[in-house]
């Protein structure tokens, strides 16, 4: 109702010269109605999405605690967050965090992908079993990982370890072996996704492609690296990039296995925004969250601009 | 930024095609064939290879060195995936109706000392993995109905109706996809806090995930592109019949909008279902904490084997609603890297 009222304030100030600009012909040509539809929209975009973008940039630079008024410091809380002797440990992290998962989880799903679309009987059933660990909640796969990770000789992964004659891992109560095994449950988690997507895509490559490469005599390997991959180029790029932004914001696995340990071998960017706002004995500091996530936010938005402007030749067939 | 290229109507064209299959290719190839002469449905067989090949041709699929080299590749692989894919859930299975001392002494045995199925009722009723359960179904249904709302409402006006304004609005919303969720954590908290209007803090509310759950981009611009492709001769013939706009979206629009409500409804209780950060900081009152959120406390509060049954329970409905409606789930995520390709 208060959305009636609202919109009919500026249209009835108007000088009355036409009447198609009355109210009354307004709401006939379907202009309420179009209002009302759009807005559950406009009120749930308007608070919880819009209106959050712009505070969380205002809020970068105030000092906010939910006491006093904020007040603003210009730039102090960006120097805070950078000269924090945590935060280069927290990109280093990320970085690692972002280089293993890609090393470990863009070749596997493809691999696994290309196997799979040449196989004719039980296809779902291959498709469901790699989708079957995204289907887990991500929390409990990292609990159930988390065991398996137990670093006793009789932990999960040691005893399977013992079988071959590996000596027990320490896991991820070590500070070189944490973030590689996070990367490998996270990959376990994340592959089936990327699978389907791949396989999508390969079933969509015209058959005329390999029709027209086996006159040219090409074998079974230059037609997956001559056809399929060029195929593939567009969606390739895509999930490249969509797995950087998305690995730079790892929260979970660092949270739920290690809590940013051992010695802040696993604190990630995401988990230092999360400690500034919420794990502080001082009260949120909120100003330093904020400026903390928009700055990681402004660099993936230069990396997927310098990107795609890269690749943009690139991936057009 | 690429939007403008990425977006192209001809994917959802395409996606949209195939989604109004809705029994999808697997059982309308295999289940429902007519016994046919086998003359017949040799051509046919020979016909559907022409169309339907892959990167192996008839001609490499006859020859016995590819044909045992693919064999065995497709019996390691599936191998593989039973261990990696089926492995990790097997053992959880296991394990959540095995005792403590023998998960902890022999995790790969099998059943050492008997099975102890009291573990599932333990963390049900004593533990009260009940009201978590409860709870979670609350969320999922809440965030479903709260994107359902605002995607079809929000589609139909910027897809059928088009206001003059649309296109800057559905700017806006485009806008929201390539800001990062992190950016919104805190603010959004506060905004919980202390929404506007209402006077009182929505933390420990449902209402605290549901709100924010409706404010999803991906599902609009999903439902308009959706709604783009819906033929607009239906919609004419409606008016000339005298449907209104809200006729013309319940009884037209949304009921030839099923395939696509049925991608963004698995999307949506997905997604609520695996959701941690956001209803970890709103929901702190453990009686109204969904699953993924408690889980992690109990770990240290009860006996390893009950723990593990919680795990185990909290697993269940997400794989049952994945084999139940596998078809729907998998052409989601193909449909997924569409639109994000």
């Amino acid at each position: 109702m208060t959305a009636i009222d609202r919109t009919r304030a500026p249209s009835g100030s108007t000088p009355v010269a036409s009447a198609r600009r009355s109210p009354l012909s307004w709401v006939r040509g379907g202009g309420l109605s179009n209002l009302i539809f759009l807005l559950p929209m406009l009120v749930i975009f308007g608070v919880f999405s819009w209106w959050p973008i712009v505070r969380s940039v205002v809020m970068s630079f105030q000092h906010t605690n939910l006491v006093s008024p904020p007040t603003f410091v210009g730039w102090d809380n960006f120097v805070q967050v950078v000269e924090d002797p945590l935060f280069w440990t927290a990109v280093g992290n990320t970085g690692w965090f972002a280089l293993l998962a890609l090393i470990l989880g863009y070749p596997i799903p493809l691999i696994a992908a290309v196997l799979m679309s040449e196989v004719k009987r039980a296809k779902g059933l291959y498709s469901a079993l790699a989708y079957l660990p995204v289907v887990v909640p991500p929390v409990v796969a990292v609990l159930l990982w988390k065991f398996f990770y137990d670093a006793s000789p009789t932990g999960v992964f040691n005893t399977i370890l013992g079988w071959v004659g590996i000596p027990p891992q320490p896991w991820i109560q070590d500070a070189t072996q944490a973030m590689p095994s996070l990367v490998v449950e996270a990959t376990w988690a994340a592959a089936g996704g990327t699978i389907i997507i791949y396989l999508a895509a390969i079933t969509g490559v015209a058959p005329e492609l390999y029709d027209a490469a086996e006159v040219d005599g090409a074998n079974i390997w230059q037609k997956i690296w001559h056809v399929t991959m060029p195929q593939l180029r567009g969606i390739l790029l895509i999930t490249l990039i969509l797995q950087i932004i998305g690995t730079a914001q790892v929260f979970l696995e660092p949270f739920l296995f290690t809590g940013g340990g051992p010695v802040n071998s696993t604190v990630t960017v995401l988990l230092l925004i999360y400690r500034y706002a919420f794990q502080n004995s001082l009260g949120g500091d909120y100003g330093a969250a904020t400026a903390l996530s928009l700055l990681l936010a402004l660099f993936l938005a230069v990396l997927s601009l310098v990107y795609f402007r890269l690749t943009r030749s690139w991936s057009q067939n | 930024m690429t939007t403008s290229t990425e977006f192209s109507p001809e994917v959802v064209r395409v996606s949209a095609h195939e989604l109004s299959g809705t029994n999808g290719p697997k059982r309308g190839a295999s289940g429902r064939r007519p016994p046919r002469a086998s003359s017949s449905r040799r051509r046919r067989a020979a016909n559907a290879d022409a169309t339907d090949r892959g990167i192996l041709s008839a001609f490499d699929r006859r020859r016995p060195g590819i044909r045992w080299g693919v064999r065995l590749t497709h019996a390691v692989l599936l191998v593989l995936l039973i261990v990696v894919g089926l492995g990790p859930l097997l053992w959880l299975a296991k394990s959540a109706i095995t005792p403590t001392v023998d998960t902890l002494r022999t995790p790969m045995a099998l059943f050492p000392n008997g099975v102890d199925w009291t573990n599932l009722s333990t963390a049900w009723s004593t533990v009260h993995i009940d009201v978590q359960f409860m709870n979670t179904v609350w969320v999922a249904l809440g965030s479903w109905l709260m994107q359902i709302v605002v995607a079809t409402t929000a589609g139909y006006a910027l897809s059928v109706l088009r206001p003059k304004y649309g296109k800057v609005i559905y700017g806006l919303v485009l806008g929201t996809l390539f800001v990062p969720s992190v950016v919104l954590l805190v603010p959004l908290y506060l905004t919980i806090l202390n929404p506007p209007l209402l006077g009182q803090s929505l933390i420990n509310t449902f209402w605290a995930v549901w709100l924010p759950a409706g404010a999803s981009a991906f599902n609009v611009v999903l439902i308009k592109r959706f709604f783009d492709n819906l033929p607009r001769e239906v919609f004419e013939a409606a008016r000339t019949d005298g449907a209104g706009p809200f006729r013309l979206f319940w009884s037209i629009v949304l009921p030839m909008s099923k395939p696509i409500l049925g991608v963004v409804s698995v999307f949506a209780i997905i997604a609520a279902w695996k959701d941690y950060l956001w209803p970890l900081l709103v929901l702190r009152d453990p009686n109204i904490q969904p699953l993924s959120v408690r889980l992690p406390t109990l770990q240290s509060a009860i006996q390893l084997d009950v723990y593990l049954a919680a795990l185990a329970i909290s697993t269940l409905i997400p794989i049952v609603l994945f084999l139940v409606f596998q078809g729907l789930f998998l052409r989601s995520a193909g449909l997924g890297g569409a639109v994000k390709g």
